[in-house]
């Protein structure tokens, strides 16, 4: 046998292990069943329940399987009068101070002590004495307190410290007076902290806006692909009576492992917002009034087909393919390529010969098997936060993360060198890390002049290109405020030259759900769906924006938020230009701007598909119910081509629009090496404040701007993080 | 603020002793310092602590101020609140409750006018928390001064010990 296996016996049963790994791992793995409350696989071992306590044979007590490494030969008994003996015991030791109050508890129906109390505790409670109650204090508009239920298991103090990064939860006090707290009353203020409400094994921590407004068992659980970054995090909606109550993280180890970000799981509160649309909007004489469909659709019809050709649709880089794809067609057979979902970038130099479809370039947990990163313009804990959660334990492993940016944005982990500049010029630092990785050697050709306005190398800049080329897997990775950026054609140029030089991969973080699958779906101007250039490209977003055509279309956005520049558009006088908005929600922008809104869905109740950041195609029917006549936008767009007499796809769902545009795109994601790029001829201007390139992470999108809770966290109301916090690997 | 704001409300002798504590481990575990580092503090700060001493200590230690949180809440030896110039325990733990110290407890809270855990309205004497056995069982009962020990005492003696605290 060889050195790393051994046999035991589990209840009598003879079973393969590791020497050395913790017998609960071996048990769970066989299937015999072994309670617990402080073991969690995602956290360290803490063993402080005792609930896991079982009869190893020639051990004088019961031992914890949580913390009892394996040993050849060891005799395991999970249910042994002994066994069970001291289980039952532990268990009602934690009654002693349970308030037992589960009819007014979240977390009745759901709870593991509920559970392993039927199985494990009497009937009957000895202890007669007066039970501890601990006041309550506000951790934050996410996660409510109930600190007299808490069994002092330590996850949730376990989960800021070893996956949070930041320690904001600590064990106070001792013995029976011990209490979970911040200490000082504050808010936790973490962008994944909604996961301490899971881990939490009783009701402890729950749900504030979730509090008192369902029962476990009334919901209906459907999965979903969350909607508002590039990750694609798998999660399940619960839904009563079709409304979504509350949303959960669903297990996926390639993606978010058994995480969400608060992001994900609190953005369903906007779903209500007072000015959710739930019927179209017609303009008449210059006042809205509700319409039918027939009437919204026969207006909006007449509309573009006034404009002719001159026609453009800026469409939200969270629409789904099947909404991008749609839309594009329709406005190809109306003659305009000008189609766009980049609302927020400002230089299209590049596009051409910029790699077709932006992604990570590697599959979601490759991200933390790499061991040198340089991420240039991110703000990657508010962008990606479970990306950023990769990049740490990529950095807790070892690996050396570096920044490039324009501010300096606190991590929850030890950062190997942040480079730092100005809005405008910070990227010129990678021009000097191109000149320090060329040194001797050729420069890659028509780099001149970007290189020659680099400053010259220092230490550190010859550091970081030693780092990345010390071998092992590198990556360059592009965030959001690099796309953003008036310079990202030379930005992209550089971080190809510097990716070549040092043998690293380049990939992009981009925004919204699916900004790979609009770029695949064709939803840009310059390409057609599956990648390929368009004979004559359209406007791009940055163009349509500056100078809208006589018709346009505005799918799932809010110009005055969600496009730069946007908050000026003036509604051109009566006859003017017509403005045709597909939207979820009335906001103010749109109704000052629009003739016809149409209402859709979000990605809450569409069927539809995403692809992330990795190149995963991910489909997902609607999960709830769409307020009155609001319909899929999918939908409402095949409608509306059929008014406009434009042929359509054959197929009526979703699905098999999706797979259409598969076929276009191939299985295959695009390598942002695999062609030689040309340093842009044109000059651009570089001017921008920061405020302009870093976004706060629930302004993001409408949904999110809707989202009450989320908008009192500290991130809701600052944008950004407090400073000072401290870090811990 | 900025953690170098925090540090400055440490006094250049307190950060010398904090340094001293921080060599005796090893690089990277400042964080086993974080008790030493409380004495020092307390002792300068009158007998107390505050949460901005707490969080001064977490920046100049660079670990996060909830770990020394834990540290001050956990053990009796550290205040978390302002108390009276002398420390007073007066232990009731077997040996001393079987030979009195529960009476003798009663008659010293008489004499003060406070209970346990509270000070003195003059901010002389702290009566301090029921302390576990203080390892003087020879000597029981016996209370604890400003860490001097005082065994065998009668209420007698007890007024003597309280009355002679300026
Ligand atoms: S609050 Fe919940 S997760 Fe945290 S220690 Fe208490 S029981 Fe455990
Ligand atoms: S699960 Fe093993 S001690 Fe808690
Ligand atoms: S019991 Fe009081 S000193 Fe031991």
């Amino acid at each position: 046998m060889s050195q790393d296996k051994c046999t035991i016996q589990v209840n009598g049963v003879e079973v393969e292990a590791r020497p050395g790994q913790m017998l609960i791992e071996v048990t769970d793995a066989e299937g015999a069943y072994v309670p617990r409350f402080c073991y969690h696989p995602k956290l360290s071992v803490a063993a402080n329940c005792r609930m896991c306590l079982v009869e190893v044979e020639n051990a004088p007590k019961p031992m914890p399987a949580c913390a009892t490494p394996v040993a050849p030969g060891m005799k395991v008994h999970t249910k042994s009068r002994k066994a069970i003996d001291a289980q039952r015991a532990v268990m009602e030791f934690l009654l002693i101070n349970h308030p037992l109050d589960c009819p007014i508890c979240d977390q009745g129906g759901e709870c593991e002590l509920q559970d392993l109390a039927m199985g494990f505790g009497r009937g009957v409670g000895r202890f007669s004495e007066a039970k501890r109650v601990v006041r309550d204090t506000s951790i934050g508009p996410l996660v409510s307190t109930d600190m007299t239920r808490c069994i002092h298991c330590t996850r949730c103090v376990r989960f800021t410290q070893e996956v949070g990064g930041l320690q904001e939860l600590g064990t106070m006090g001792r013995g029976d007076r011990v209490v979970i707290s911040t200490y000082i009353e504050q808010g936790v203020n973490h962008e994944l902290s909604g996961n301490i409400i899971d881990l939490c094994p009783v009701g402890a921590l729950n749900s504030k806006p979730f509090r008192f407004s369902a029962r476990a068992w009334e919901m209906e659980q459907r999965p979903l692909i969350a909607g508002h970054d590039c990750l694609g995090s798998h999660i399940f909606a619960h839904l009563m009576g079709g409304k979504v109550k509350r949303v959960v993280p669903a297990a996926c180890e390639e993606i978010n492992e058994t995480w969400a970000s608060d992001r994900d799981r609190f953005s369903y509160e906007g779903l209500d917002a007072p000015d959710r649309l739930a019927e179209p909007l017609l303009r008449e004489n210059g006042h809205w009034r509700a319409a039918s469909w027939d009437e919204a659709l026969d207006a909006a019809a007449a509309g573009l087909r006034r404009a002719g050709g001159d026609l453009a649709a800026l469409l939200s880089p969270s629409a789904t393919v099947e909404e991008g794809y749609l839309l594009q067609r329709l406005l190809a057979q109306m003659g305009s390529a000008s189609i766009d979902h980049r609302l927020r970038r400002r230089d299209f130099r590049s596009q051409d010969t910029e790699i077709e479809v932006p992604w990570l370039g590697m599959p979601v947990a490759d991200v933390e098997r790499l061991d040198q990163v340089l991420v240039v313009g991110a703000n990657l804990r508010k962008e990606v936060p479970l990306l950023a959660h990769r990049l740490r334990k990529a950095a807790v492993r070892g690996a050396g993360v570096a920044f490039l940016n324009p501010a300096r944005y606190p991590m929850h982990f030890p950062v190997a060198d942040a480079l730092q500049g100005t809005p405008a010029d910070f990227w010129l630092h990678l021009a000097t890390l191109v000149r320090a990785a060329a040194q001797g050697g050729e420069t890659p050709p028509g780099m001149a002049e970007l290189l020659g306005k680099a400053p010259a190398p220092e230490e550190r800049h010859r550091q970081a290109v030693a780092r990345l080329r010390e071998g092992g897997r590198s990556a360059i990775l592009l965030g959001n405020i690099a796309l953003r950026h008036p310079r990202f054609a030379d930005i992209d140029v550089l971080a190809a030259a510097l990716a070549r030089l040092t043998g690293s991969t380049l990939g992009y973080i981009t925004e919204g759900a699916n900004a790979a699958g609009l770029a695949l779906a064709g939803a840009l101007p310059h390409r057609e769906a599956g990648g390929r250039a368009r004979a004559r490209a359209g406007a791009n977003a940055a163009e349509i924006i500056a100078r809208p055509p006589a018709g346009l279309i505005l799918f799932g956005i809010e110009p005055g938020l969600d496009c730069p520049g946007g908050a000026g558009w003036q509604r051109a006088p009566a006859g003017g230009r017509f403005v045709v908005a597909f939207s979820a929600f009335r906001g103010e922008s749109l109704p000052a701007l629009a003739d016809v809104i149409l209402p859709i869905g979000t990605f809450f109740e569409t069927d539809g598909t995403f692809v992330n950041g990795a190149g995963q195609w991910q489909s997902f029917s609607a999960a709830a119910r769409l307020p009155g006549e609001a319909r899929p936008g999918w939908k409402v767009l095949r409608v509306l081509a059929e008014r406009l007499g434009v042929p359509q796809p054959g197929q009526a769902t979703a699905a098999a629009i999706a797979a259409e545009v598969r076929k276009l795109a191939g299985e295959v994601m695009p390598d942002a090496l695999a062609r030689q790029r040309p340093a842009s001829a044109i000059a651009a201007a570089g001017e921008v404040s920061l405020q302009e390139l870093d976004l706060p992470m629930y302004q993001v999108d409408a949904l999110l701007r809707r989202a009450h809770a989320l908008q009192l966290t500290a991130d809701g109301l600052a944008g950004s993080m407090p400073e000072g916090e401290r870090l811990t690997a | 603020m900025q953690a170098s704001d925090r540090i400055a409300l440490l006094s250049a002798h307190v950060r010398e002793e904090i340094d001293h504590w921080v060599s005796k481990f090893p690089a990277g575990r400042q964080r086993s310092a974080v008790i030493g580092a409380l004495h020092a503090v307390q002792h300068e700060n009158g007998g107390h602590l505050t949460s901005e001493l707490m969080e001064a200590v977490a920046a100049y230690l660079d670990i996060p101020s909830i770990q020394v949180f834990e540290v001050a809440s956990f053990y009796s030896m550290f205040e978390t609140r302002p108390v009276g110039r002398h420390s007073v325990s007066v232990c009731t733990n077997i040996s001393c409750m079987l030979c009195g110290g529960e009476q003798l407890l009663a008659h010293v809270e008489k004499r003060l006018g406070i209970r346990i855990g509270e000070s003195t309205p003059d901010g002389r004497i702290f009566l301090k928390k029921e302390e576990e056995c203080l390892a003087a069982c020879t000597g029981a009962p016996m209370i604890m001064v400003d860490h001097r020990y005082y065994e065998n005492v009668t209420p007698a003696r007890a007024d003597e010990i309280l009355d002679a605290l300026e």
